[in-house]
């Protein structure tokens, strides 16, 4: 296989200096791949996420032990925006928009880094809609008046602004429903086979993060308790009862 | 009721020097969340430095880039040696932080320049003309102007200009900011510059009224009733703030100083202030409640 485009080894996380939320978590990531982090709530999904992209600094949280490499790179501890200048960025879990601002301006926030110049931020702007047609008609609205879907594409939309290579996707399924669940699913599929993105997504919804996954790894308590194929996860009986639950008797 | 006008305008004049004190607040505050006790220090600093700068012979146009040179530099130090170091702690610490740092903007500003009471002109007359059967002065519609200009100026600069989407984006949700890529420590070395500038402006116009002297840092005073009115993270609310306690405070004290006694004007603001806590606590144009200190 080629070289991973994410390698995390070992890693641990400490918020406010003692509440450990991530034990010891190693995983990978290849290139154009789709990786699903699964895990009950407090299982340390957004934590593994948000250790990588280094805004737990911002939660008062520090990546204690362990190695992040992104390129081959460590980044254990680089800033953010450098991150995000490198391709690496980040969609937090509950959207996170910004409310005030109209959903065209959050889209250009996500190249602010990049420092573009009009036409190129224009061109920019342009393939996110083909992306995601039903902003370009909220263009003017403000972020907090547009639905949970539209929501969601604003955040996806925003990153993609940036033109990332690696995207750390926070329960993009979060309280949307399914319809439009499959349709942001279907966008992520195609931008990693169009634009060779890769994804690691974190999940409470197993059926359809394995379903678009090709590999999976299942936290428990802040470590990876199974990894895996995700096909030959999502047949494991023993995964669907104790880890998966209910959300795999819907599983397509 | 021609009388009753003039003092209802006079009032609203006023008020706009209120504003333009609680401007600089609400800047600080939606970007950082940071209380900003020290922005009557920062207004009496910039006052103070433009007007020594013109005493030792500089022309007015080049104190006052000078001074916006000292209050950017001053705006990098409170980043670098404030800021930064108490990144994510409580609002409380910082607005301690911020107590502590207007007496050492207040004691580098005499150490600096001396204590004694300096005259500031500006070259507008400040003598009364009569619009509409009315008395107005013409020092009042000149700062209403600049005032005006002002609002103006920051309306541009946050919505069309790069820096400031990045502003109204830190402003809306720092987490997401991060995440974008948006750098805090710059995004606080402007709006600490900005506020810098404003309050340059509020001080020259502050300074031409009543001397540039260290009791110019008191009008921070003045300036939290017009926030708790008005709301902390809103410019139209410290604007209508200020514009409400201007003209609520005269009219009190035109009105009612003859019947409760004189000096309403300086605690009337504070009554009015107390009222809208209670009945509406984030203020006119708040949109959330804030840790009161
Ligand atoms: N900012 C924080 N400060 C302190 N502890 C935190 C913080 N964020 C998360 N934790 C703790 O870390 C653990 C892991 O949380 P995390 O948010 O990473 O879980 P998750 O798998 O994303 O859960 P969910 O499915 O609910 O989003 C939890 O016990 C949580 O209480
Ligand atoms: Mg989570």
């Amino acid at each position: 296989m080629s070289t991973p485009i994410l390698e995390l080894t070992h890693i641990e996380v400490l918020y406010n200096q003692v509440i450990l939320a991530v034990k010891d978590i190693s995983l990978t990531v290849y290139p154009q791949q789709i990786v699903a982090l699964l895990g009950a709530n407090g299982a340390g999904k957004s934590t593994t996420l948000k250790a990588i992209s280094n805004l737990v600094r911002a939660e008062r949280g520090e990546v204690t032990k362990g190695q992040i490499s992104y390129k081959s790179q460590l980044i254990t501890h680089t800033d953010p925006a450098k991150l995000v200048r490198q391709g690496l960025v980040q969609v937090l879990e509950g959207r996170h928009c910004f409310g005030h601002l109209t959903v065209e301006e959050n889209l250009k926030t996500g190249a602010l880094p990049l420092k573009l110049t009009k036409a190129q931020l224009d061109a920019q702007l342009a393939r996110i809609y083909t992306y995601f047609p039903r902003l370009k008609t909220r263009r003017f609205t403000q972020a907090g008046y547009t639905s949970g879907g539209e929501q969601q594409m604003v955040a996806i939309g925003r990153a993609l602004m940036a033109q990332p290579q690696m995207i750390l996707l926070d329960e993009p399924s979060m309280g949307l429903a399914p319809q439009i669940v499959e349709e942001i699913f279907e966008i992520i599929q195609q931008l990693r086979l169009q634009e060779g993105t890769s994804f690691l997504l974190a999940e409470q919804n197993a059926a359809i993060a394995l379903h678009y996954a090709d590999y999976a790894y299942v936290l428990e308590t802040g470590k990876v308790n199974v990894h895996g194929k995700a096909e030959q996860l999502s047949q494991n009986p023993e995964l669907q009862a104790s880890y998966l639950g209910a959300a795999f008797s819907v599983a397509a | 009721m021609n009388f009753f006008f003039e003092v209802l305008v006079g009032g609203l004049l006023a008020g706009v020097m209120y504003s333009l004190v609680a401007i600089g607040f609400v800047l600080i505050y939606k970007a950082s969340g940071v209380f900003n006790f020290a922005q009557g220090a920062m207004v009496l600093f910039a006052a103070l430095t433009f007007v020594s700068l013109l005493e030792r012979g500089v022309p007015f146009w080049l104190c006052f880039l000078m001074t916006l040179a000292v209050m950017i530099v001053l705006a990098l130090g409170i980043e670098r040696w404030v800021l930064a170091p108490l990144a994510n702690r409580s609002p409380i610490t910082l607005f301690m932080a911020t107590l502590g740092l207007s007496y050492v903007i207040e004691g580098l500003a005499q150490l600096l320049w001396g204590a004694q009471v300096h005259g500031l002109e500006l070259g507008i007359k400040d003598e009364p003309f009569i619009i509409g059967g009315i008395f107005l002065s013409q020092f009042d519609l000149f700062a209403a102007g600049i005032a005006l200009s002002l609002v103006i100026i920051l309306s541009i600069f946050f919505n069309k200009t790069q820096i400031g989407l990045s502003l109204r984006a830190v402003a809306d949700d720092t987490l997401a900011a991060l995440a974008v890529g948006i750098r805090l420590p710059k995004v606080w070395v402007i709006v600490w510059s900005v506020a810098g500038f404003v309050g340059l402006v509020a001080g020259l116009l502050w300074g031409a009224r009543v001397g540039v002297q260290f009791s110019l840092s008191l009008i921070v005073l003045k300036a939290l009733p017009v926030l708790i009115i008005g709301g902390f993270t809103s410019i139209e609310g410290a604007i209508v703030g200020g514009l409400i306690v201007g003209a609520s405070e005269k009219l009190a004290e035109v009105y009612l100083g003859s019947v409760i006694g004189g000096g309403i004007e300086n605690w009337f603001p504070y009554v009015l202030a107390l009222g809208f806590l209670l009945i509406r606590p984030a203020g006119l144009f708040g949109e959330q409640a804030i840790e009161r200190v």
